[in-house]
């Protein structure tokens, strides 16, 4: 068994080494498996908040339950800081865990819900109950929640369960703690609000934290990395910003954002990028293909004599900025959306850039990535203005 | 203006449960008045309508009526036995069907089918597990001495070997019914809590006691409070393993005694009936109140 922190900021790294999940099929006539996580390779680093991200059904929630131990791999190792738990139970991992329902236990007080992992430590490890007294007490003060400790969890609100069930994952002060989309049952305001609550307590105890989320908002927000998901298979690890600006490949592109990235089909000729007819950059360094192309939102700047024109829809404004929606006819997406800033006072251009129907822009080159058509990889190609 | 619409639509209310009202005063709180009545009326005919006096004199002789007592302590053995014993059991046999999973249906199939059997045909099962008859012994005294042991009338024999079918009987019958209601209470439950507890490190036992037996108490509750009131019930299972001559056999239940009273051999004492049906009345009243105040503690909804 592991030796537990006598405080918290006690976290430590942990080790996925080409961790691989098979499930059998559930048709049973077919011999085939189904792959949920494939050759997982990762460092979680000590005392870090990891945000694992990816489409319902991506392996996410698995990756997350073999950390736990809930599950075990079908190859691959894990390691927390040197020891190899692959073969141990979860009880014995010491991980908290936080279910996405909560899994509080309806006929036990906040209390006694927080009470019950202590209760059950056995041996040398056995508390007095002034002592377990004393640790339900810190763990709710640390989400707040000291007020509410003899209510049933029916009497709390979304957000306080939540707590509750936080308070419950860290009262034996694990040294991973897990969270299985924390914020998916909350309303948007309470959703703000826990996220910002997780990682305050993160930071406070400096707990090596693996959240899951198919949010990609929530976990750019407050990962200090994130790792993007896709049938199984790692796509991109990085921190937020860097994935988000530079993706590796389509699925990232068009996961990360909101509203999301724009795609076009274009092609690359004579160091131009057409899409469509227009050449809207210049590109170096890559021979002459077809590509697809992705725009940021925030990549088009209104220009009245910009290269690349597209029908207006409408102008919808938002107050900080304005979105122009209009439509393309090589965009794979069913408008193409460009976030204007509004620095410029009632002066935004709007109109000057409107002719007969047609919106122009100038493309920011550092907010377009091209990819392969085939493989749908990021190219690596030198792109700036025309 | 105001008061006269609602009336208005209370009279509505009133004129839909009136087949209901209807129905139920004729035949459950018009009878119930009138049982409660005729066990106050000493020596009432039911032919004549007429009757001596009134008083509490049909309570003094049920309560000082030897078959009567011998009714009420059978009544309360097969209770106190067969309620606590066929919930453990099924529940028992319902945390192992969650634990297999293969041949969950089938066996799930076998242990439902005394539910779907017709009573004479148990009633048939259990003469030849357990008659002697001239021609044969039975299956159970078969094996009795097949082990060495001495055969045994659970017919009509001693008192110890009736009362021993009576409630093997009775918790067999009643029994799959309450293993479907917890195998169903069982399924119920969040897995996710008992992925919780094993995280935690929670024993078996612990699980078990404190988070599986929790959630399920209001279908146990439900199941004990059935089970009394069925229990005390028991007349028609005490006739088909018995017969009708229940007063000889010391084989009695209370309702059995009320049936006596009314229609047996010795019959034709609606009042002393009506006396033993109010005391019957008031023995379950008591004992499901008592029920529902422990419950307010042990029950989880």
């Amino acid at each position: 068994m592991l030796q537990r922190g006598e405080r918290y900021g006690n976290g430590m790294k942990v080790v996925l080494q080409n961790l691989t999940k098979k499930f059998p099929s559930r048709d049973r006539k077919k011999r085939d498996e189904v792959i949920a996580v494939d050759n997982f390779n990762f460092e979680i680093p000590d005392g870090k908040l990891i945000g694992l991200l990816g489409p319902s059904g991506c392996g996410k929630s698995t990756t997350l339950n073999l950390i736990s131990g809930l599950v075990k791999p079908t190859a691959g190792r894990i390691f927390f800081g040197e020891d190899d738990v692959t073969g141990l139970p979860p009880e014995n991992r010491g991980i908290g865990l936080v279910f996405q329902n909560y899994a509080l236990y309806p006929h036990l007080t906040v209390r006694q819900n927080i009470l019950f992992p202590l209760q059950n430590l056995k041996g040398k490890d056995k508390l007095s109950k002034e002592e377990m007294m004393k640790k339900a007490a810190e763990a709710a003060k640390l989400v707040q929640i000291d007020e509410l400790m003899e209510r049933k969890p029916r009497e709390l609100s979304g957000g306080q369960q939540q707590r509750v069930a936080i308070a419950r994952a860290m009262v034996k002060m694990p040294k991973v703690l897990l969270l299985d989309e924390p914020l998916s049952n909350l309303d948007a305001r309470l959703r703000l609000q826990t996220r910002e609550e997780i990682r305050r307590i993160q930071q406070e105890t400096k707990i090596t934290t693996v959240f899951v989320t198919h949010d990609q908002e929530e976990a750019m927000s407050i990962s200090d990395m994130i790792v993007v998901m896709k049938e199984g298979a790692v796509q991109q690890i990085g921190q937020p910003q860097e994935v988000y600006d530079s993706p590796v490949n389509l699925f990232v592109a068009k996961f990360l954002g909101t509203p999301p990235i724009n795609i076009f089909k274009g092609k690359i000729g004579g160091g131009r990028l057409y899409i469509g007819d227009e050449a809207v950059l210049a590109v170096g360094g890559v021979p002459d293909r077809n590509v697809y192309v992705g725009v940021r939102p925030e990549g088009f700047m209104l220009n009245e004599n910009g290269p690349f024109g597209c029908q207006l829809n409408r102008v919808e404004v938002m107050g900080r900025d304005i979105s122009v929606v209009s439509m393309h006819k090589e965009c794979l997406n069913e408008v193409v959306r460009a976030i204007i800033g509004t620095e410029t006072k009632a002066d935004i251009g709007i109109d000057s850039a409107v002719k007969g129907g047609i919106v122009r822009f100038s493309l920011i080159p550092h907010k377009v990535f091209l990819f392969e058509r085939e493989t749908e990889k990021r190219i690596d190609a030198e792109v700036c203005s025309l | 203006m105001r008061k006269r619409k609602f009336s208005n639509s209370s009279l509505k209310g009133w004129l839909y449960l009136l087949p209901a009202i209807l129905f139920l005063g004729a035949f459950m709180v018009y009878p119930l008045i009138d049982v409660f009545v005729y066990s106050f009326e000493e020596g009432y005919n039911s032919a004549s309508q007429t009757y001596f006096g009134t008083g509490f004199y049909n309570y003094s002789y049920v309560l000082h009526d030897p078959y009567f007592l011998q009714a009420v302590k059978n009544t309360f053995i097969l209770v106190v036995i067969t309620v606590p014993l066929s919930t453990g059991i099924a529940l028992l046999i319902s945390i192992g069907l969650q634990a297999v999973r293969p041949l969950r249906e089938l066996l799930q199939t076998i242990f439902f089918l005394p539910y779907v059997t017709n009573t004479l045909a148990v009633g048939m099962v259990f003469m030849i597990l357990f008659k002697k008859t001239a021609y044969s012994e039975g299956m159970i005294n078969l094996l009795i001495t097949a082990l060495g042991g001495t055969s045994v009338d659970f017919i009509d024999g001693p008192y110890w070997a009736k009362m021993f079918v009576l409630c093997f009987y009775t918790v067999w019958v009643v029994m799959p019914f309450k293993i479907l209601i917890l195998t169903g209470a069982l399924s119920g439950v969040d897995r996710q809590y008992y992925h919780a507890a094993r995280v935690d490190g929670t024993s078996k036992f612990r699980i078990f006691m404190r988070i599986t037996l929790p959630m399920i108490s209001p279908m146990i509750f439900y199941l004990v409070i059935t089970g009394f009131i069925g229990a005390f019930k028991a007349y028609s299972d005490v006739v088909a393993l018995f017969g009708t001559n229940l007063n000889a056999a010391e084989m009695n239940t209370i309702v059995g005694y009320v049936y006596d009273m009314l229609y047996g051999d010795s019959g034709g004492y609606p009042s002393y009936a009506s006396a033993a049906a109010i005391i019957l009345f008031a023995i379950i009243l008591t004992i499901t109140c008592i029920n529902l105040l422990i419950s307010k503690k042990n029950v989880h909804y």
